[in-house]
Formats: structure tokens, C-alpha cells, sequence
């Protein structure tokens, strides 16, 4: 959409949360942020990760709505859900291999961000990108992003054998090609063995 | 290559592909045929206030002595696209309608057994004397033509179409 994309640079993230805030202002869901900032590893590290819906070339969470209530428009953005459609099946939830869907419980109705779908839809860019004072989250153009950063952004994450193709770009370390995301590594529970089987 | 099932191709995650029509839809056009239809109903009252009454011409249409008791003839009146029917169902009286059944604007007879205007189409009938319905689809009278006599000429003088 005009030449933009969007760009997450989990390195530059600081932590402000000023694109939390800045989401929350929006009309279409006020006071109720579509976008988190993750802390990596909360024990060992102040490192913080902004989590933004990745608009999935083959969305699970579309995939897997029963009430055909998702929806992909043509420029490749994935709507939040219809509320006329969503029955709060919580699918999309834990289908998402991102985390990115919310369950409104309140609301019966799952929101998510639509990369600020009334703003990049005519040429803005998203709230979150206009705030974001590191430019951890960055809507800008291929070449300025070329320009400008030293990392390379890639769209393709392994999941296992699984692939995901995404709209919106993570940028990686120059040489990666994918982010490769052993979900097990990423599991704080330790594994209740009891002592007697070991 | 294996085909995709049926539900996928109807539950499409692209917005684009939805083909069901959606209460918005619906209401959009429930909302754009009424305002049509209003509109249409005010140019026809409109259309109505300024239509003059029209003027119909004088014409000789027959002679007296040409048609037979229980005989017919065909005309136009009052333009060339009007076709008429003349009948004379007794010495003396004479009648004129238009030809076109008020129903579908088929072409009415004369039936001389029954004296009456038969619609072959979806057998309508009118009655010989003044045109009204006697059986079948149509609604409205035939519309007659208004007759003078000077001499032993016949002329058409005007349409008198019924209900007006």
C-alpha cells in the first residue's frame, strides 16, 4: 500500500511503550491497545520485543475461524474479526503462531491489529510507527530501509517444518535468510519429571 | 493438483472472494430501489401535470353503406400505430373501439354470434355495445373512439378512454 511496509526491529525495542499508548488512542478501539511490548526474559534482561499482528501471507487465524469471521483483503492486511461473525471460539487464538489475537471476553468478539487499517488504508502510517521514537516499528519504504539499517529484513519464520510467509518484516542479523523459532526453547515450564523416574 | 473442497472455496478468507450477499448489501439496495421508486412516482405525477389534453383530429373512417349489419371494419386513429375496430351491430348502431386488448395490447375481433370483441391471446372479452370486460385477464374497458355522422360518411372525432 503506497509503497510502504512495516518493519520490527525487536533490537531497537527500549521498552517505552509509547506505541501501546499511541494504539490506544485510536477511535475504532479506544483504550484497548491491538499491540503489546514482550519481555524476552524478565529475570536476566530489561530486552522487550513489540508484537504486532505479522498479517500472515496464509493466515492460521483465518484459517481456522468457523464463522468465516477473518478475513484477508486484497493488499494483504487481515482484518480483525467482524462482530456481526465472531462467536469467541478463541481458534484464532491458539492457532496464531505469533500470539497475536486478543479475546475481548467482555465484548464476545476477538480484536486484533489491522496495521491501523482506517490510517495505512488512505496513506498514513500506523500510530504505533509514527510514535515509536526508536523506530523498533518502522513503516517506511523498501529503499529507505536498505538505506538506513545495517540488518536485513526477512518475512520468512520456521516454525518446526512449518513455513509462515508474513506481510510484515523482522529484521534479522545480515546472512539470516529466516527467523527460525524452536518453540520448546521458548517454554519457561521445566518438565514435571519426578524425581523417582530419573 | 488436488482440488480444494467445497467449504474452502465458500469460506474463503479473502474478502474479495465473498459472494454471499451481506445484511449491508441488502440494505443498500433495499434503500436505493425505494428512492428509485419514489423518484419514478414523482416524474410520472410531474408527467401527468404538464401532459396537455390531446387533440384529436377529424377523419373519415367509412362510408354509411359499406358495412353490413353484424359487419366490421378496421382503421387507425388517431395516428397511423392505433389500430381500431369498427363495428355496426344494428341498423342504426354503429361503435368504435381500439383494437388493442387492454391486457397485453393483443389485437381483438369482432365475434358476430356472440357480439362481443373476442382477445385470442388469453381469450378476453369485450362487450360490442360499449367495450367494457366481460370475461378474462383484462382490467379496463376498451378505449372507445368517439363517431359522427355527416351524410352517409363516418368520421372519428376522438379517444375517450374510459375511466378518465
Amino acid at each position: 500500500m503506497f509503497g510502504y511496509e512495516f518493519y520490527i526491529d525487536p533490537e531497537r525495542c527500549i521498552g517505552c511503550q509509547a506505541c501501546i499508548n499511541a494504539c490506544a488512542e485510536c477511535d475504532t478501539h479506544r483504550g484497548v491497545p491491538m499491540i503489546t511490548v514482550d519481555f524476552l526474559d524478565r529475570a536476566n534482561s530489561i530486552a522487550t520485543v513489540p508484537a504486532i499482528c505479522m498479517h500472515c501471507d496464509d493466515p492460521t487465524c483465518a484459517e481456522v475461524c468457523p464463522a468465516d469471521a477473518i478475513k484477508k483483503g486484497e493488499d494483504g492486511v487481515v482484518q480483525s474479526a467482524l462482530k456481526p461473525r465472531c462467536v469467541a471460539c478463541n481458534n484464532c487464538v491458539l492457532a496464531c503462531p505469533f500470539g497475536i489475537p486478543k479475546m475481548m471476553t467482555k465484548l464476545e468478539l476477538m480484536m486484533k491489529c489491522d496495521m491501523c487499517y482506517d490510517r495505512t488504508s488512505v496513506g498514513k502510517r500506523p500510530m504505533c510507527a509514527t510514535v515509536c521514537p526508536s523506530q523498533a516499528l518502522a513503516y517506511v519504504t523498501p529503499e529507505t530501509i536498505a538505506r538506513e539499517r545495517r540488518e536485513k529484513p526477512v518475512n520468512v519464520f520456521r516454525f518446526g517444518n512449518e513455513t509462515v510467509t508474513t506481510k510484515v518484516f523482522m529484521m534479522v542479523p545480515p546472512g539470516e535468510t529466516a527467523v527460525t523459532v524452536d518453540v520448546v526453547d521458548f517454554m519457561w515450564e521445566t518438565p514435571e519429571t519426578p524425581e523417582t523416574w530419573r | 493438483m488436488k482440488r480444494d473442497p467445497l467449504w474452502r472455496e465458500e469460506l474463503s478468507i479473502f474478502s474479495a472472494d465473498e459472494k454471499y450477499v451481506n445484511r449491508r448489501q441488502f440494505a443498500k439496495f433495499l434503500v436505493l430501489t425505494s428512492a428509485g421508486m419514489f423518484v419514478g412516482n414523482l416524474w410520472i405525477l410531474v408527467k401527468g401535470w404538464l401532459t396537455k389534453t390531446p387533440v384529436y383530429p377529424l377523419r373519415s373512417i367509412a362510408k354509411l353503406g359499406e358495412i353490413p349489419i353484424g359487419g366490421s371494419k378496421l382503421f387507425n386513429y388517431p395516428t397511423a400505430a392505433d389500430p381500431c375496430i369498427l363495428v355496426r351491430t344494428g341498423e342504426t348502431e354503429l361503435a368504435a373501439f381500439s383494437q388493442k386488448c387492454t391486457h397485453l395490447s393483443c389485437s381483438v375481433y369482432y365475434q358476430r354470434e356472440s357480439n362481443r370483441f373476442e382477445c385470442p391471446c388469453h381469450q378476453g372479452y369485450f362487450a360490442a355495445k360499449d367495450g367494457r370486460v366481460l370475461q378474462g385477464p383484462p382490467q379496463r374497458p376498451l378505449p372507445r373512439i368517439l363517431l359522427q355522422q355527416k351524410g352517409d360518411e363516418l368520421f372519428a372525432v376522438g379517444v375517450d378512454l374510459g375511466e378518465a
